[in-house]
């Protein structure tokens, strides 16, 4: 039975696989963004040495990583879900043997995969002969990062997937989806550290699932996060990905009483 | 004339399809403001931790931002042709827009107005006048109209610049991707230009001129600044005209060597 779902993986990598030059552009825009971004925080550090616990060239690489961590650990899942039960199709796979949303999963996985390979290793080298960005030295640091890495594609996942479902409940959840892409990037720390916001706004972050996706991770490999509190922030995660199961879990179990197939 | 009244045609065909959602266009609304405002919450909290922004007070920076979004809000509700290439060369709708007599990009721009993004327009004036005041700068009536000017080139300028991109389509049918990539360097244009290095300030002045939309015509109306942008301030309407002269031209020609997408 694992052997189907890990074939699901693999047809969605080699699908992506042949639309792989739609993501040599998508390296240029990265790169473009993080060129803006970089430019601005020069600007606002000025002539001062740290803002909010980050160093100059901390931002750097905190604003560099960051954007490319969102280069992996993107993806479509709540459209595409949303999709599937406008069209109706989701009755079809709804009937077939397996788990839907597990299914979804690990498409989406195969997606990373991809972006992973084909769109954050390489923005990363480009990334990084454009920019001063400092890469960590301790090989501890690295293994740490790829784990979080691996758990902000989770957790950005079943955030897609529960925005996804909503489309039982709605009939069109386009708007939705668009407020939750804005919200994640916004709250998840790409645009700004979340160490940066004024105090009333992080206290509300940190009750949030948002920071675990960029936030918490990038903090770890820029260094402002030291390696002996990387645990602490690692069970925040953990925790968000179990978390999050539940309200994905009552929402699919309610969706499914109420499936009704528009047109035919 | 009759452009007039094929305007007023297609602006109640658009209602008419609209009032079908209503729900649909209140949502978008929101979730364009937000967009925006997100832009603004960056701002807004970048100057919690710094005074100034290349030499730029907050008041500055904002009433810049809300210059930009007045012409940005005109230009999303005429030129929403960011699937042009797919819609109408790939899918081969060009074909059925060049039977009909009207300009064809005329035909093209009605087909997909959009005015829910008209309000960020009128969100981005009242930030506009909030730091007005802020800022205590004078007001006279002839500023009214210097506004007007500046907002009418600015939008030329974004006009000329995405119909010379979506003239694009005619010359390669394949995607290339260029759109997006704009989209994404326009967002330069919102910060005062002399943060970044010579190489990107030249490009955004004069190659892909984003900074006329945005910092160099709302920098007329603030103090005089030591690098003094508002000198080119009043260049912007000549930019206009010649970005979108240019553009037009780039389209009128695409659309001679148009062949269809065949089948």
């Amino acid at each position: 039975m694992m052997s189907a779902y890990i074939d699901f993986i693999r047809i969605r990598f080699i699908m992506m696989l042949a639309y792989r030059v739609n993501y040599y552009s998508g390296i240029i825009i990265y790169a473009i963004n993080i060129g803006a971004y970089y430019f601005l925080w020069q600007a606002i550090y000025g002539d001062k040495e740290t803002l909010a616990g980050f160093t100059v060239t901390q931002m750097t690489t905190y604003v560099a990583v960051s954007w490319m961590a969102r280069a992996f650990y993107f993806n479509n899942l709540d459209r595409e879900i949303a999709n599937e039960i406008r069209d109706g199709s989701v009755a079809v796979q709804l009937i077939r043997p397996y788990s839907y949303l597990l299914v979804k999963m690990m498409q989406g996985f195969g997606e990373g995969l991809f972006r992973m390979l084909l769109f954050m290793v390489p923005g990363m080298i480009i990334v990084c002969l454009i920019f001063p960005v400092t890469l960590p030295t301790d090989p501890k640091t690295w293994a740490i990062y790829l784990i979080m890495l691996f758990f902000s594609f989770l957790i950005n996942s079943q955030i897609n997937i529960l925005t996804g479902l909503f489309a039982f409940f709605v009939e069109n959840n386009e708007g939705m989806m668009r407020m939750k892409r804005v919200m994640v990037d916004l709250f998840s720390g790409v645009v700004i550290p979340i160490a940066f916001f004024p105090g009333w706004l992080s206290a509300i972050m940190q009750w949030l699932p948002f920071q675990a996706i960029t936030y918490l991770p990038s903090s770890v490999f820029t260094g402002r996060t030291p390696t002996s509190e990387a645990l602490h922030v690692f069970v925040i995660q953990i925790l968000w990905f179990l978390g999050l199961l539940v309200p994905i879990w009552l929402t699919w179990r309610a969706a499914r009483k109420r499936l009704f197939v528009q047109g035919g | 004339m009759r452009y007039a009244s094929l305007f007023w045609e297609y602006i109640k065909n658009y209602a008419k399809t609209r009032l079908t959602y209503r729900s649909d266009f209140w949502i978008e609304v929101l979730s364009d403001l937000l967009y925006q405002g997100m832009n603004l919450i960056f701002i807004l909290i970048v100057f919690q931790h710094t005074p100034s922004l290349g030499g730029w007070s907050e008041a500055e920076v904002v009433f810049v931002y809300g210059f930009f979004m007045i012409p940005y809000g005109v230009f999303s509700t005429f030129f929403s042709i960011w699937n042009f290439s797919e819609r109408y060369i790939v899918k081969g709708e060009m074909d059925r827009v060049l039977t009909r007599p009207a300009h064809s990009l005329y035909q093209v721009l009605l087909e997909n107005v959009d005015p829910p993004s008209l309000i960020g327009s009128l969100v981005g004036a009242i930030i506009m006048a909030i730091s007005w005041a802020q800022l205590g700068l004078p007001f006279h009536l002839l500023d009214i109209a210097m506004v007007l000017l500046l907002v009418i080139s600015a939008v030329l300028i974004y006009a000329g610049l995405y119909t010379a991109l979506s003239a694009i389509s005619f010359y390669s049918d394949a995607p290339t991707g260029i759109v997006p990539l704009m989209y994404n360097i326009q967002n330069y244009g919102r910060y005062p230009v002399n943060i970044y290095n010579k190489m990107i300030r030249f490009m955004l002045t004069w190659l892909l001129p984003f900074a006329f939309v945005g910092v160099i015509p709302a920098s007329y109306f603030l103090a005089k600044k030591t690098d003094d942008l508002s000198q080119l301030a009043l260049i912007t309407p000549v930019m206009g005209v010649v970005v979108f002269t240019l553009g037009l031209l780039l389209w009128n020609h695409g659309v001679k060597r148009y062949r269809g997408a065949g089948s």
